[in-house]
């Protein structure tokens, strides 16, 4: 029988939750990297041993963790101790630098702010080389390493794409959102607060906006090419032209790789989320955690409701089986949902209130893997032979 | 080369990361300063590169202080040579995160 390992990043630590196939009976470990944030972890396609962690504080700057046995290890790529002295560091640890200088950005008021690294929030392990691995950043960048994590390159083509004009959402000027197209090689997809979403078809040397659809209120230009708040993607392997967006407000889906987008909120409670996934085996069937508003930033009604769509948008349903539906005031973060690829489809998301949630049957039952972590930044799943 | 054995105190998380205990001893160039310290620092301990201060410019992270002798040695230029003390040995240099809570 399969297993299953969830990849938890929170605020103070990263847990890793594994069960067999039942999906019933959880084995919790960690905190790793105890009282850090975790923004993300994730395995890599080519070897699930191999797990990236971005590890960051305010005080201590970015870390990045590699696993190479599935979590019970880790080291930080290029960071190795030296026995003796011996002049210049072996390694790299760590170094995120943009290329050239990368001048200024809009800031929350409108003045140009210099580019200041601040994180990484996002790793994303190639789909078919061991030791490649993207990283999405703030102040926004895409880094790319090829050795495993031991030294990142910026691929500044994404920031030549009106970069100076870009502006931070409330979170923070990030790549949050990495997409690999499994058909096309050349082909990624990434999203950032608040410039919106763009694509590259010759692996990141150029790019181009792709936010034509998009609608943002109070955004002066209506054929704006930037400066849409996309909150997170998300494509089914099998149909990487067909993507899925949870807006600032809106939830969108285009059909043609980002060339058009168009509103699928349907009959959503609200307009706001962060998180949305596509079941492992079915492309049309989506997931989306609404959240009341921009302002209060948890569920709507204190009901903590995943919402479902098996029609690819428009026609939601809520999904409540298991989930506490009175004085719930949880939100769930952009990072925070994701699938297995069992036959059942499994489906996970965690909270800021720092639980887990599991349903192994696509969203019709829900049960807690864990209740009482800290606020849950970001969730992976991993689907173990 | 001239090198002197310096003690430094490092803050929890950097021990962790490091592995090594609150205290770490280490040869470093003459004159003893901040800055010497901590390419000796990174030299030895790579993985601690970038967390106490900016890979590029070498500018102290701002949450982090230095401290020595009863002083706070943080907002000297950190080509000072540090005092005799520190870079003889016998008192520790000092990395510390700026904590507040509540």
């Amino acid at each position: 029988m399969a297993n299953v390992r969830v990849l938890v990043g929170t605020k103070k630590g990263a847990f890793i939750l594994s069960a067999d196939g039942k999906r019933e009976k959880w084995d919790v470990a960690g905190p790793f990297f105890a009282g850090w944030l975790v923004y993300h972890m994730k395995g890599s396609p080519v070897d699930p041993n191999r797990i990236y962690a971005s590890q960051c504080s305010d005080w201590f700057g970015q870390v990045i963790q590699r696993s190479n046995d599935g979590g019970k290890s880790w080291e930080q790529p290029g960071g190795e101790a030296v026995p003796e002295p011996s002049g210049m560091p072996v390694g790299v640890s760590n170094k995120f630098v943009y290329e050239g200088d990368p001048g200024t950005h809009m800031w929350y008021d409108g003045t140009p702010h210099p580019w200041e690294f601040k994180r990484i929030w996002h790793l994303e392990p190639s789909l078919t080389d061991l030791d490649t691995v993207y990283a999405g950043a703030e102040d926004a960048a895409l880094f790319r390493s090829t050795d495993a994590g031991v030294s990142w390159k910026e691929l500044p083509g994404l920031r030549d794409q009106q970069g100076s004009q870009w502006a931070p959402g409330a979170g923070g000027l990030a790549v949050h959102t990495i997409l690999l197209d499994p058909s096309n090689p050349q082909r990624i997809y990434v999203a950032i607060s608040a410039a919106g979403a763009f694509r590259t078809d010759d692996g990141g040397a150029t790019w181009k906006p792709i936010n034509r659809g998009l609608k943002s209120k109070y955004l002066p230009d209506p054929n704006a090419e930037i400066g849409f708040c996309v909150h997170r993607l998300a494509l089914h392997p099998s149909r990487p032209d067909v993507v899925f967006m949870q807006l600032h407000w809106n939830v969108m889906r285009t059909d043609n790789a980002g060339e058009l987008w168009t509103n699928i909120s349907g009959n959503l409670p609200t307009d706001f989320g962060f998180p949305i996934e596509v079941h492992a085996h079915e492309p049309e069937t989506i997931y989306v955690v609404p959240i009341k508003s921009d302002s209060e930033h948890y569920v709507h009604d204190g009901k903590l409701r995943v919402f479902r769509s098996r029609t690819g948008g428009t026609e939601w349903e809520a999904l409540t089986n298991g989930l506490p539906q009175q004085d719930c005031y949880v939100n769930v973060l952009r990072d925070a949902m994701a699938t297995d690829s069992l036959d059942s489809g499994g489906i996970y998301f965690g909270t800021t209130g720092g639980q887990v949630y599991v349903s192994p049957d696509g969203g019709d039952h829900w049960t807690a893997i864990v209740r009482d972590l800290p606020a849950v930044l970001s969730v992976e799943v991993q689907t173990l032979p | 080369m001239t090198t002197a054995a310096i003690r430094v105190e490092l803050p929890y998380h950097l021990q962790n990361l490091a592995r090594v205990g609150a205290e770490i001893s280490l040869e470093v160039e003459v004159p003893i300063t901040a800055s010497s310290i901590l390419d000796a620092i990174e030299a030895r301990y790579p993985m601690l590169c970038g967390t106490v201060r900016d890979h590029v410019t070498k500018k102290r992270r701002p949450f982090l202080r230095y401290f020595g002798c009863q002083r706070d040695l943080s907002h000297d230029p950190a080509d000072t040579p540090l005092p005799e003390p520190i870079a003889v040995g016998t008192e520790p240099f000092i990395i510390w995160g700026a904590l507040s809570g509540g």
